[in-house]
């Protein structure tokens, strides 16, 4: 046994290079469960986080009582992160879960039945589409529905209702990474595998602390840094995280400065000769408006600017420029700081010059923060159109509107799609009335909380909330629904490196809660959208039928799917996309063939400036010549908009640890999960916290231009002038509001996003800190990750963080050999269900 | 030389983009991109009356021609509120943007007469950034209009 609060990655199984990524079985029981109890093993991959580890529930007497990881799996040969481990089932299967909707009646919630709670719903929302139309609705979704879910909503929104304003949270953690990559390569699509990780000798990591956002992703490399032919490491971030402990290079950079580094390795890539000429002639436009972009950029000009040694960028740079087999992965460092898309190409554009892409070892993954954000993106209930159609394409709206047979002028594609941010501006202006939140909480992981409060209260705002809990959101709502749970639902989803699961039922839902899908296309049999031949728009009865019609709709677009069924999903390994005739067992890279979906008929996007956002426009694409090449996009540095002075001296940045998801709603039901991190922190440089007087475990009070939190310091590694505070801490449990002591990151950040991506900037923001209280023991923050402590001399250790008996797990080497592409497609294991 | 009143169009107009991009950007501060963007596209104008300036020493520069002004683009002296004031301010920035686009094209066909190759690099120069301004105008409004016009009260 393992406790997997302790050691967070598990114990190591290292293998070289080209080798295959040995199997271990993670698994945990509940007490008293042994493995002869349980009635079934129900197939399943997890959802705590983007990595999408396969998985099967353990299910005893109608309910879940363990987890294992799923050996056979591309994805995870077996293993599982403490989230899964300990959060997936103890998450949902909870008291507190929403048994019953619920309606506002006199300014307070009070339970009702369904219809009382869908005809409250549907007559709002009839009277408003005739008084007002479409423009008065927005929804705003997640990253954690299914992708059926995700098809169904995006539907009813642009074929029934026909409003633009439709976004996810993935507005907030993945935006970036499909941004950069429509700009680069034409469309979304993950260029890179995890295989990759198996067989570079270099692996870069922009702004992702992947050892606390994908632990198991991370155990990959800690396997290959323990084996014999270690890859060479590079860290961008100001943190000391533990992706800096083992890197070759940190690079510990002002929060805001990104771009201004991604410059100076372009430029010295190009200074030195160490570009691929061949690749760059054949596969790639745009090579001239790189250079000179990036000219001014030599390593001391940015390292003036980052904070950080010019021989340590030179280094970096020699590292990428002189490596046979490069991985980068990028995520919220970059995905949510100034010129997000920007610093994110520049990594698209390193591997282009250098013509790492498309072979074993060479990849590109410009991660995600949420499970099925990937789906959210393809199926459009997001600010994209389904099938990563081109919303500047009238042939895409048209194929649309033949797929649900409805008018094409029902299909908003006058302008882009309305992003997160603007929807709530719509809201506070008074233009959205409706607004429908499922399977999010932007009461706490939103910008500049005490504005969005406001706006979710609103008067003339009429807000649905459909959730597993009473959010902070949920307590605003007018209805309340009660939605069913991973494991209380069958569906599909799709994880980082394009790999599609199958998630099936397990148990019955709590009470009268009903699946994401049930209660969409409830929404769309009641209000009676039709198609021109007057059919419902939705006549699908369940999960299955939702994934076919899905499959027609990705039918020759780069997300792929007709070649999977639920069926093919069950009993092997997820499939990786696409998969069709031509790929009958699905994909592992991207673009092996240097062909990028840049056709102008074929693209999702023309493409913006990206330091505005302008358009680009299908008359300027067209005119730089024909499809194929990838882009080489870029812009010039600016600084951040907010940056230190006087009154608030210190760069705060926000983010996660390896403990949590989002905003708790599931881990901080967990109790090994809760007691390793159970409360709010900041942390401070040695520097910073002897300036201020401030000492370990201090209560301080943090103060922005928006907001303050008053919480206790952590002293730690993290770069001298920065200030970090993890995102996580709302209200839920004290009362769902702020009170005397705020504690969710978000008071202070502020309401600004990247002019491409629209992705809002949660990681640069200019902050004060002071000491208001004594300390009365250590900081609770987790002495495990990136938030150990930086002992002065002399001072009281800090406790190591220990899961202690309630988190054990099992680790069992695998007895058969690790799966491998494309074989492990069409294994099947025996007697699975 | 007539060369030196363009010029003086050019520079005048410049600098009056530029403060209007300001007054944009502070009259509209609820609109974060649209404040902060302003603030930038500014910035940039500003650098293009620098860049203009060793042309106007070699030409010189004429304010007081002999067409005198028939229309007036005196820029913005203060902004609206609410959506559609916000569109009409955008507006009001795209014609004068429009101005400053067509002047430095015509600025550049003298440019090429005279074989003046430091000019035309200048030109080359503003003349892109000018028309991203007029691109991103027009992809911001493009975006407000539907909302403004028809679902704002």
């Amino acid at each position: 046994m393992v406790d997997r609060i302790a050691n967070i990655w598990g114990s190591r199984t290292p293998y070289a290079r080209d080798g295959l990524w040995p199997v271990r079985v993670d698994q945990v029981l509940d007490d008293g469960v042994a493995e002869a109890d349980v009635d079934r093993w129900v197939q399943s991959a997890c959802v705590l986080c983007s990595n999408g580890c396969a998985c099967d529930i353990a299910v005893k007497d109608g309910a879940m009582v363990g987890i294992r990881g799923r050996a056979q799996d591309l994805v995870n040969h077996g293993r599982l992160g403490p989230k899964g481990l300990f959060a997936s089932r103890q998450g949902v299967s909870n008291k507190d879960r929403l048994i019953s909707p619920l309606v506002r009646d006199n300014g307070q919630l009070v339970e009702c039945d369904w219809d009382t709670a869908m005809r409250r719903i549907v007559d709002r929302s009839r009277s408003l589409l005739a008084e007002r139309g479409p423009l008065s609705h927005g929804f705003y979704t997640s990253g954690q529905l299914f992708l059926e879910e995700y098809y169904a909503l995006a539907v009813v929104g642009k074929g029934g209702i026909g409003t633009p304003h439709m976004d996810g949270n993935t507005r907030l953690c993945t935006a970036t990474a499909a941004a950069a990559m429509k700009e680069s390569f034409g469309a979304d699509g993950q260029p890179g595998s995890y295989t990759d990780v198996d067989s570079c000798d270099a692996l870069f990591l922009y702004g992702h602390n992947m050892a606390e956002t994908q632990t198991v992703l991370w155990s990959r490399v800690l396997d290959r840094i323990a084996g014999p032919d270690r890859p060479k490491i590079v860290c961008v971030d100001p943190r000391d995280t533990e992706v800096a402990r083992h890197a070759d290079v940190h690079l510990a950079i002002r929060p805001g400065t990104n771009l201004a580094l991604m410059h100076a390795l372009v430029r010295e890539i190009l200074a030195r000769g160490w570009e691929d000429t061949g690749y760059i002639r054949d596969h790639t436009r745009g090579l001239d408006d790189l250079r000179k972009a990036v000219e001014p950029w030599t390593a001391e000009a940015a390292a003036a600017t980052c904070g950080v040694p010019a021989a340590d960028i030179r280094e970096a740079a020699r590292i990428f420029g002189t490596s046979d087999r490069i991985v980068s992965t990028v995520l919220q460092g970059f995905y949510q700081s100034s010129q997000a898309t920007a610093a994110s190409c520049q990594v698209n554009n390193l591997h282009l010059l250098r013509g790492m892409l498309g072979r074993p070892g060479c990849g590109v993954l410009q991660m995600n923060g949420q499970p099925t954000a990937q789906n959210n993106r393809e199926c459009g209930a997001d600010g994209d159109l389904p099938g990563f159609r081109n919303w500047e394409n009238p042939d895409h709206i048209k194929e649309l509107a033949r797929l649900w047979d409805v008018d094409p002028m029902t299909i908003p594609d006058w302008a882009p799609p309305t992003h997160a941010m603007q929807i709530f501006r719509y809201a506070e202006q008074g233009s959205i009335n409706f607004l429908w939140i499922s399977a999010t909480n932007p009461a706490v992981s939103m910008p500049q909380l005490p504005r969005i409060r406001d706006i979710l209260t609103k008067p003339d705002l009429f807000l649905v909330v459909q959730d597993l809990y009473l959010t902070e959101t949920a307590q605003y709502a007018d209805v309340v629904l009660p939605a069913a749970a991973w494991g209380e639902k069958t569906g599909t989803f799709t994880n980082v490196n394009r790999v599609v699961h199958l998630s099936d039922k397990a148990v019955d839902p709590p009470g009268e809660a009903r699946s994401d899908l049930d209660i969409f296309l409830d929404y769309s049999r009641r209000m009676e959208f039709t198609t021109l031949a007057g059919a419902p728009l939705l006549d699908w009865t369940g999960p299955e039928d939702a994934f076919e019609a899905w499959k027609n709709c990705s039918r020759g677009r780069p997300c792929d799917y007709t070649g999977i069924t639920y069926d093919r999903l069950r009993g092997g390994s997820g499939i990786p996309w696409p998969c069709n005739e031509d790929h009958p067992d699905g994909t592992d890279r991207l673009y092996g063939d240097g062909v990028f979906p840049t056709d102008p008929d074929y693209c999702e996007s023309y493409g913006h400036d990206l330091l505005t956002g302008a358009t680009v426009g299908a008359q300027a694409f067209r005119a730089q010549g024909p499809g194929g090449r990838a882009q080489f996009k870029t812009a010039p540095f600016h600084p951040p908009h907010e940056e230190p002075d006087e009154d608030h001296p210190l760069r705060y940045t926000t983010g996660r640890t390896a403990y949590h998801f989002h905003t708790r709603t599931k881990t901080g039901r967990s109790r090994p999960l809760t007691n390793a991190a159970p409360r709010a922190w900041v942390e401070l440089a040695r520097e910073d916290a002897d300036r201020f007087g401030i000492s370990e475990g201090d209560l301080v009070r943090v103060t922005s231009r928006r907001g303050r939190i008053e919480v206790p310091a952590r002293v730690s590694g993290i770069a001298p002038g920065t200030v970090f505070a993890p995102f996580h801490y709302g209200y839920w449990e004290t009362g769902g509001s702020p009170g005397p002591h705020p504690t969710a990151a978000n008071e202070l950040t502020l309401t600004e996003w990247d002019p491409v991506s629209k992705q809002p900037m949660f990681k640069n923001a200019a902050v004060a800190v002071e000491k208001i209280g004594d300390a009365t023991g250590p900081a609770p923050a987790p002495t495990t990750t990136a938030s150990r402590p930086a002992m002065a001399p002399g001072a009281t250790p800090v406790p190591a963080t220990t899961g202690g008996d309630a988190a054990q797990a099992t680790e069992t080497p695998g007895a058969e050999p690790a799966p491998r592409f494309p074989d492990a497609i069409n294994a099947r294991e025996g007697s699975q269900r | 030389m007539n060369l030196k009143i363009y010029l003086g169009m050019l520079h005048q107009a410049e600098q009056t983009l530029a403060e209007s991009f300001r007054q944009v950007a502070e009259g509209h501060g609820a609109e974060p991109d649209v404040h902060f963007l302003c603030r930038t596209l500014a910035g940039q104008c500003d650098r293009h009356g620098e860049l203009l300036h060793p042309v106007l020493q070699r030409y010189g520069e004429s304010r007081e021609d002999n067409e005198p002004e028939r229309l007036h683009a005196e820029g913005l002296s203060t902004t609206r509120e609410g959506p559609v004031g916000l569109l009409r301010d955008l507006q009001d920035l795209y014609l004068l943007a429009s101005l400053v686009d067509i002047t430095w094209t015509m600025v550049k066909q003298a440019g090429s007469a005279l074989r003046d190759k430091e000019l035309l690099e200048v030109v080359a120069k503003c003349d892109a950034e000018t028309a991203i301004q007029l691109r991103w105008l027009q992809t911001r409004m493009k975006q407000a209009a539907p909302q403004a016009l028809v679902a704002a009260r």
